[in-house]
């Protein structure tokens, strides 16, 4: 690991100007670190912020920046009335890695595409310019929607899936940014992967608590039964009214370079009841335009699969 | 509200000299005139030296800024209980507790962990007593090469304190983060639950 100055930051305008990279929980940066992936001059540690807590009011939650991925998860108010983010928070990591987490550190964590995470390749993402050896290599783990020639990694964060089906805000020390509009897809430039700018600091997350959040679920597959990244994952939240399904919001992990909202896949399954058919045509408008590589075709199946099963549970 | 100002240099071989901390200071100063006090710099260890309170022991130290707290407390505090395995936070030999709570050791700064309870394997016994947990192991034979077993049993402490261990899916599930490349699951599980049970 590179040396560093390490800095405490005791207010957020402190943070701010102090100027390095931000560090939390430091379960992913310090990986980067060793693995020379990130080589910041300056660590700003931010543990010491006012940005803790989790507090219900007024039909939104927020969580704050520095609360973890145990204490979210364990919340009352966060298993009963968005039961998507605890079971999310759950499926993610071991123990130890969620009881040290930060929520936002979270949300920022890099991919775990191994091209970018090994020096020794090329990567547009970690060297502009470089070239993506996943395009045509070992690329299963790869995204088959919202991908470009030059990048095709996907978001690891479970937790973002279930905050894009809530729609919750992300709120900066100075902005607000719906989660929709946070993640960038990688087109020409996949270094850039949110709309965060230098030195912004994320302060918390708003989750609105609506009837269709308390009706929320995740479903996450992976190659074994826990302590493991998504192959595919689907955050589902279903309102059904007289057996027709009134408000229904899909996001789905592991298929693409961000959470992936699919309004097409809503689209097929609001007015009617959730018959297999209905669930059969919400999946095929959602892969419509996939676009699997060599070793990652099976995601399109497997995705479908996952779709149907988390919502044969709200039936 | 002040800005706690620890730089812990960029070290060179010979350790930090006098004008990294008199930069120390001066670069604080720029980032906000009203603070900036370089605790550390300014001190009689003018490096990097930190406090860290394991098993109940105060301890000062002197660290880079990239030590994490595993390398610390085996390279400094002599505390070889606790294992390097993968130092990347995917096998859980590292595992210990901070205030209370299961941490994995090399993926936080020592720095980091200053004021905060840390307790190690080391800590687990009173004197010659072997803490539940360690004899549970021993009775059930969950290790063969034991490189995995100090993480194993600081995790298998925090899962019970935690109320993980109800049945032996919930311990498989929530001991996740230890891995053991010899496979003595079910024996650590029968360990975990029998300790659970007591």
């Amino acid at each position: 690991m590179k040396l560093f100055d390490y800095v405490r930051a005791t207010s957020t305008g402190d943070a701010v100007s102090a100027g390095g990279d931000y560090i939390a929980g430091g379960t992913d940066l310090l990986n980067l670190m060793k693995d020379g992936v990130e080589a910041p001059d300056r660590v700003v540690d931010i543990n010491a912020l006012p940005l803790g807590g989790i507090s219900l009011d007024a039909g939104v939650l927020r969580i704050g920046a520095l609360a973890r991925m145990a204490e979210v998860a364990a919340h009352p108010a966060v298993r009963h009335r968005l039961p998507v983010i605890s079971q999310a928070l759950l499926d993610s990591a071991s123990p130890q890695i969620r009881n040290m987490a930060s929520i936002s550190g979270n949300l920022l964590q890099r991919t775990r595409c191994w091209y970018f995470r090994d020096t020794a390749f090329a990567c547009h993402k970690r060297r502009p310019g470089s070239g993506c050896p996943a395009q045509d290599g070992q690329n299963r783990w790869h995204a088959i929607l919202g991908g470009s020639d030059r990048c095709i990694a996907v978001h690891a964060s479970d937790l973002a899936v279930a905050l894009t089906a809530l729609e919750a805000t992300v709120v900066t020390h100075r902005r607000r940014i719906p989660i929709s509009e946070f993640y960038l897809l990688p087109e020409g430039t996949p270094e850039r992967e949110n709309v965060l700018e230098s030195g912004e600091l994320i302060t918390g997350i708003e989750v609105p608590v609506t009837t269709l959040a308390s009706r929320s679920r995740y479903l996450k597959l992976r190659d074994r039964a826990t302590f493991e990244f998504a192959v595919v994952s689907v955050a589902a939240a279903v309102r059904l009214r007289g057996g027709e399904v009134d408000d229904v919001r899909l996001a789905f992990g592991g298929v693409a370079p961000r959470p992936w909202r699919s309004p097409e896949a809503e689209a097929a399954l609001k007015g009617g009841p959730l018959t297999d058919e209905r669930i059969r045509a919400a999946g095929q408008a959602l892969v419509r335009d996939a676009r699997p590589r060599e070793h990652n075709a099976f995601k399109v199946e497997l995705v479908q699969r996952a779709l149907a099963q988390i919502l044969g549970g709200f039936r | 509200m002040p800005l706690l100002w620890v730089k812990l240099h960029g070290m060179t071989q010979d350790g930090p000299t006098r004008r990294d901390v008199l930069k120390a200071g001066a670069t604080a100063a720029a980032i906000t005139p009203v603070l900036t006090q370089p605790v550390l710099a300014g001190a009689a260890a003018p490096s990097g030296a930190i406090t860290l309170l394991v098993n109940g022991e105060r301890h000062q130290v002197e660290v880079e800024a990239r030590v994490t707290l595993l390398d610390a407390l085996r390279e400094r505090l002599a505390l070889t209980g606790t294992k390097k395995g993968c130092d990347r936070g995917e096998c859980g030999a590292c595992t210990v507790l901070a205030d209370g709570k299961r941490i994995k050791s090399c993926l936080t700064l020592a720095v980091m962990q200053e004021g905060r309870e840390i307790t190690t394997i080391e800590g687990l016994a009173e004197g010659d007593e072997l803490h539940p947990m360690q004899a549970a192991f021993l009775k059930h034979d969950a290790f063969q090469c034991g490189i995995c077993t100090p993480g194993q049993i600081m995790s298998a402490v925090a899962c019970v304190a935690e109320g993980h261990a109800g049945s032996d899916q919930e311990v498989r599930d929530w001991m996740s983060g230890n891995l053991c490349r010899c496979s003595c699951y079910p024996n650590i599980v029968d360990a975990i639950r029998e300790a659970a049970g007591r």
